[in-house]
C-alpha cells in the first residue's frame, strides 16, 4: 500500500484557490477533488515517492538558500561591475563527489545551485558520483567542495535519507 | 509619498527597458545559437517583470493574468529550444 | 500613474523594492551583454530571475493587498513558478552549450566572444 502524498494534494488545491482568487466552498470543494484524482492519477507514472522525513530542517535549508542567493546576488553585482579591485576573476569547472544518492535530494541541490548567481549545475556523472559546476569566481576549488558538502549536502541528507 | 512611488515606477520601467535591449542586442549578437536562447530566456523574464510593473501603474489585476501565462509559456518555449539544441529535436519518439 | 491615494505602509518598501529589483534586473542582463565567454554569461541572468523578479512580485503583492484592503498573494503562484522553472532552463542551456562544445570538439579555454 503506497502512501498518500497529502503535502502534494494540500499544494496544489492552495493553487487552484490562489488561481481561482476566492476561498468559497465550492471552489474549495472542486479543488479538491481536481487535486486528489491529478495526484492519484499522476501517481502511476511517477515510481519513485520522495520521503520528507524532518520538515524543520527542510525551513532550515530554505533560510540558508535565501540568504546565499542575496550573498551571492551582491558578489555577481561586483563582477559585472568591474568592482573587484585588482583581482583577477576566473571563471572554471570544479569535480565534487557527492554522498547523496535520492533522486529528489540531487534535484532540490540541482535547482539550490542554478539558482544561486555565480554558479550552474553543469553535469552528474552517470554513476552518481561526480558533480561537475561552473563557477564563475573561482579562487579555491577546495572552498567550493567545501560549501556544497557542508552547507547543503549535509542537511539535504537528513532531510531525504 | 505618492511621488516616490511614481519615480520608482518609472525607474523600474527604464531599467526594465534597458535590460530588454541588453538581452535583445546579445540575441541578434549571437555568437552560437546557446547565446541566443539563453538571451531569449533572460527576455521573457523582463517582460514579465515589465507587466508586472505596468500593473502595479495602473492599479489594475489584468495585466497579472497575462505575466503568469508569460511565465508558464516561455519556460515551455525556452526550454524546447535548449532540448533542440541538446539533441536536434524536441519530442523524442 | 495611480488615481488612489495608498496608504504608505505600502508604498515605501513597494517603491525600494521596485528600485532594488529594477537595479538586479539591469546588471543581470548588462552581465549578459558583457561578459566575454559563453559560460561566464551564464550567470548574471540568474540575478534578475531570484532578487529582482523576488523583490518586483513582493512589490507587486504589497500594492494589490492595498489596493483590495485584503491580502492578496497570488504573486506566489508567478514565484513558485519562477523558482522551480528558470534553474531547469539554465541547466538545459548549460548542457546543451557542453554538448554542442564537444561537437566541434572546441578546446576548452577558447574565449567564445565575437
Amino acid at each position: 500500500m503506497k502512501r498518500t502524498p497529502w503535502l502534494l494534494i494540500i499544494g496544489l488545491t492552495l493553487m487552484w484557490l490562489l488561481l481561482t482568487g476566492s476561498a468559497s466552498p465550492g471552489q474549495l470543494l472542486l479543488g479538491v477533488a481536481v487535486s486528489t484524482l491529478m495526484t492519484l492519477g499522476f501517481r502511476a507514472v511517477r515510481p519513485l515517492h520522495p520521503h520528507l522525513r524532518r520538515p524543520l530542517s527542510a525551513l532550515r535549508l530554505f533560510f540558508r538558500v535565501a540568504v546565499d542567493i542575496l550573498k551571492s546576488n551582491v558578489a555577481v553585482a561586483r563582477i559585472v561591475l568591474g568592482l573587484t579591485g585588482k583581482r583577477e576573476v576566473h571563471s572554471g569547472f570544479v569535480d565534487i563527489p557527492l554522498e547523496l544518492r535520492d533522486p529528489h535530494a540531487l534535484a532540490t541541490l540541482a535547482t539550490i545551485v542554478t539558482s544561486t548567481p555565480g554558479t550552474v549545475w553543469a553535469d552528474l556523472s552517470s554513476d552518481d558520483h561526480v558533480l561537475t559546476l561552473h563557477v564563475l569566481d573561482l579562487r579555491d576549488p577546495q572552498v567550493t567542495r567545501d560549501i556544497i558538502k557542508h552547507r547543503y549536502e549535509h542537511l539535504l541528507r537528513e532531510i531525504f535519507e | 509619498m505618492n511621488a516616490l512611488f511614481n519615480f520608482a515606477l518609472g525607474f523600474a520601467q527604464l531599467c526594465f527597458v534597458l535590460a530588454m535591449s541588453c538581452a535583445a542586442i546579445r540575441m541578434i549578437h549571437g555568437p552560437r545559437a546557446q547565446d541566443r536562447v539563453l538571451a531569449l530566456d533572460t527576455l521573457y523574464i523582463n517582460a514579465m517583470l515589465t507587466l508586472l510593473m505596468l500593473g502595479m501603474r495602473t492599479s489594475t489585476t489584468f495585466y497579472f493574468d497575462i505575466a503568469l501565462l508569460i511565465a508558464l509559456f516561455g519556460f515551455v518555449g525556452s526550454m524546447a529550444l535548449a532540448k533542440f539544441l541538446l539533441r536536434g529535436e524536441v519530442i523524442e519518439p | 500613474m495611480t488615481d488612489t491615494v495608498l496608504p504608505a505602509w505600502a508604498l515605501l518598501p513597494a517603491s525600494l523594492l521596485l528600485i532594488l529589483g529594477g537595479i538586479c534586473t539591469l546588471l543581470g542582463s548588462v552581465g549578459l551583454l558583457r561578459m566575454k565567454r559563453f559560460y561566464d554569461r551564464m550567470h548574471p541572468p540568474s540575478m534578475g530571475n531570484t532578487l529582482g523578479a523576488g523583490c518586483v512580485l513582493i512589490a507587486s503583492m504589497l500594492i494589490s493587498s492595498a489596493l483590495a484592503h485584503r491580502p492578496v498573494i497570488h504573486e506566489l503562484l508567478i514565484t513558485v513558478f519562477i523558482v522551480t522553472t528558470s534553474p531547469i532552463t539554465a541547466m538545459l542551456v548549460m548542457r546543451a552549450a557542453l554538448h554542442r562544445q564537444i561537437a566541434r570538439r572546441d578546446p576548452p579555454g577558447k574565449t567564445d566572444s565575437g
